[in-house]
């Protein structure tokens, strides 16, 4: 009886949640999903959701998904050094450091991302620097490199933040048994700091590659316009050529997409526990 | 028992989305004294808005979209009722024979004279018998250049081509305008339907792609005012301000012929009070009032009393008032059919994904 009325309470609290849930994911995803599976004229078709496999469309998700893999592993390889020099300062150095890392966040994306297309343009301020020491100027501006450039900076804190958690949870007193019996820095971060961090990696590789696979604003703005990701298509597809039914189709797909991808990675969690950020 | 909860909340919703889809539609019936206008950002000098509540007391509601297609996305989805709408040619068209727009009484307008008939001409190629739609501001596209970093002053598409200008050549980022520029300089019409033109043009344009620094529409003119390219596509009222903040720049309609674009007034099929939308159409065209909205737009107007208050200057500019000989070989861009515009879409897509 306690326990039943407990119980209630509990789903009380979590309608604002619910709500959330139906009125901005659950119903806007069935609209999609009814959208993606019939013609303008109302028949069922499968049509919309296959024409991933088109070479143009396959293409683009191809692109979307080297630049998405790419910068996942950039992010890794920034984050462990930062976040292994992080570990070893005061605390109040740490908050601090990592305030300074989200400090970006706070001003708007859009406004981050016209920042960088300045200072990668041909006259950009890169290229202005670049002049004064004697180097001749990169033809970075609207390359897949820009882009690249883009992604990693806007997401790189979605991976420092989860590897960090993880990473200061580690007790020091495991690592001190380690070096009493003669473990020399590499042998303990790859036992040690490495394994313990899977969990806060796993998290912070989603929310990278995830929102950089579907991204269409970063290619938008540095891009130029010369290159096209699967996101850019799917953006074209509703406000260009009117076409909700494609659109919607090749974003499920993308969904799919993304999903069997999740999975993979969730497979390969050896403690089977997942850092509860997303 | 939380299954129950899920499905009340969700029943719950769908009374909510079917009483606000309800009271929406209601709202529009009753609205007696006034209009909600659909227009291009930054298209309108607001104080015109004010104005026209003022003397007339119809309340202005007012929505912007950026393309053409945007709008045409909006208005069909019926989420909002528009009385009238600012869109461009071949868009006017589509909606003309989708049935969606009113006839307006023109002839009862009493500043109708102020349109210059040329205009009217060159609207009713969209609007047969001018009978649907009422020119706002029109002009045309060509290139913008940098006159000190090109060898001789440009007349022709060709420099866009010919590999010269490697790396400092800007196209816009939209399907016609984009794919007008190869189909005028191939010699053929901008409105062809025919797919082996189109081809042609797209293999110049795949062509092009490596000497393209990048498809831009809002930011070609910074591009070549900041001297970051030397020409960009760019459509003539641009242009002017172009050539306004950086006096090195020139305008240029090649000889091929380009684009002559016109956007203009209409009043959709949910128009409630046409009369109402009537005296607004008569109130863009007075003297003071156009004369406002070309202040701040500062595209060419098709409206005579503000072209003979035009100082010299400007009178002459090709990127304000075009000259005859220029707009010659120029052609409005009309409707595709549905399968040509499947097919440049396609092609766009192809051209992207290089």
């Amino acid at each position: 009886m306690e326990n039943k009325r407990k119980l209630n309470k509990r789903t009380w609290f979590s309608m604002p949640y619910i709500l959330w849930i139906i009125g901005f994911t659950v119903i806007p995803l069935l609209v999609i999903f009814q959208d993606a599976f019939v013609t303008p004229e109302g028949g069922f078709t499968a049509q919309n959701v296959l024409a991933i496999f088109e070479p143009v469309h396959l293409k683009s998700m191809l692109l979307s998904l080297e630049i998405a893999l790419a910068c996942t592993l950039i992010c890794m390889l920034l984050a462990y050094p930062l976040v292994l020099a992080l570990r070893r300062l005061k605390l109040g150095r740490q908050g601090f450091l990592l305030f300074v890392l989200i400090l970006p966040m706070w001003m708007n994306f859009i406004l981050r991302l016209l920042a960088w297309q300045m200072i990668l343009s041909k006259n950009g301020i890169l290229n202005m620097l670049l002049g004064f020491i004697g180097i001749s100027p990169l033809p970075i501006a609207n390359t897949w490199i820009s882009i690249l450039i883009g992604v990693v900076y806007d997401y790189l804190p979605f991976m420092i933040l989860p590897i960090y958690n993880a990473i200061a949870e580690i007790d020091e007193d495991i690592i001190e048994a380690a070096k009493d019996l003669g473990a020399g820095g590499f042998t303990i971060f790859k036992k040690i700091i490495l394994p313990l961090s899977v969990p806060g990696l796993l998290s912070g590789i989603v929310m990278v590659f995830v929102p950089s696979m579907t991204s269409f604003v970063v290619s938008d703005v540095l891009g130029g316009g010369k290159i096209q990701l699967i996101g850019n298509v799917i953006e074209q597809e509703f406000t260009k050529n009117v076409d909700w039914n494609l659109g919607s189709g090749l974003s499920v797909s993308l969904m799919i997409f993304v999903l069997i991808s999740m999975a993979f990675t969730m497979k390969n969690d050896p403690e089977g526990k997942e850092s509860a950020i997303w | 028992m939380k299954k129950r909860i899920i499905a009340a909340v969700l029943a719950g919703c769908m009374c909510i989305t079917l009483l606000y889809g309800c009271g929406n539609s209601k709202k529009a019936d009753n609205g007696k004294d006034s209009l909600t206008l659909f227009n291009y950002g930054e298209y309108i000098d607001p104080d015109v808005l004010d104005q026209f509540t003022e003397e007339t007391g119809i309340e202005i509601k007012y929505e912007e979209a950026l393309t053409p297609e945007e709008m045409y996305t909006k208005y069909k989805s019926g989420a909002i009722k528009y009385d009238l709408m600012c869109t461009s040619d071949y868009m006017i068209q589509k909606l003309i024979d989708e049935g969606e727009l009113q006839k307006i009484d023109i002839n009862s307008m009493e500043y109708k004279d102020n349109i210059d008939q040329k205009y009217w001409k060159l609207s009713n190629d969209i609007d047969p018998g001018n009978q649907y739609s009422v020119p706002y501001f029109w002009g045309t596209v060509g290139i913008l250049y940098n006159t000190k970093k090109v060898k001789e002053p440009i007349d022709s598409w060709e420099v866009l081509f010919n590999h010269e200008y490697s790396g400092e050549i800007i196209m816009q980022n939209s399907i016609r305008d984009l794919y007008m520029v190869a189909l005028k300089y191939l010699g053929y019409s901008l409105n062809t339907e025919d797919e082996d033109e189109l081809r042609a043009a797209q293999n110049l344009l795949l062509e092009q792609k490596a000497d393209v620094q990048a498809y831009l529409v809002d930011e070609a003119r910074d591009e070549v005012v900041a001297e970051n390219a030397v020409m960009a596509v760019i459509y003539s009222g641009e242009a002017y301000l172009g050539e306004e903040y950086n006096e090195d720049l020139a305008y240029v309609i090649p000889k091929e012929g380009s684009n002559l674009w016109v956007d203009s007034w209409c009043v959709t099929k949910y128009c409630k009070n046409p009369e109402n939308a009537e005296t607004f159409l008569n109130f863009l065209c007075r003297d003071d009032i156009a004369q406002k909205n070309f202040d701040y737009i500062y595209y060419s107007t098709p409206n005579n009393a503000v072209i003979d208050s035009l100082p010299e200057e400007d009178k002459n500019n090709e990127a304000l008032v075009p000259s005859e000989d220029a707009t010659d070989n120029c052609e409005v861009s009309k409707k595709l059919p549905d399968d040509t515009t499947k097919l440049m879409n396609y092609l766009w897509k192809e051209l992207k994904a290089e």
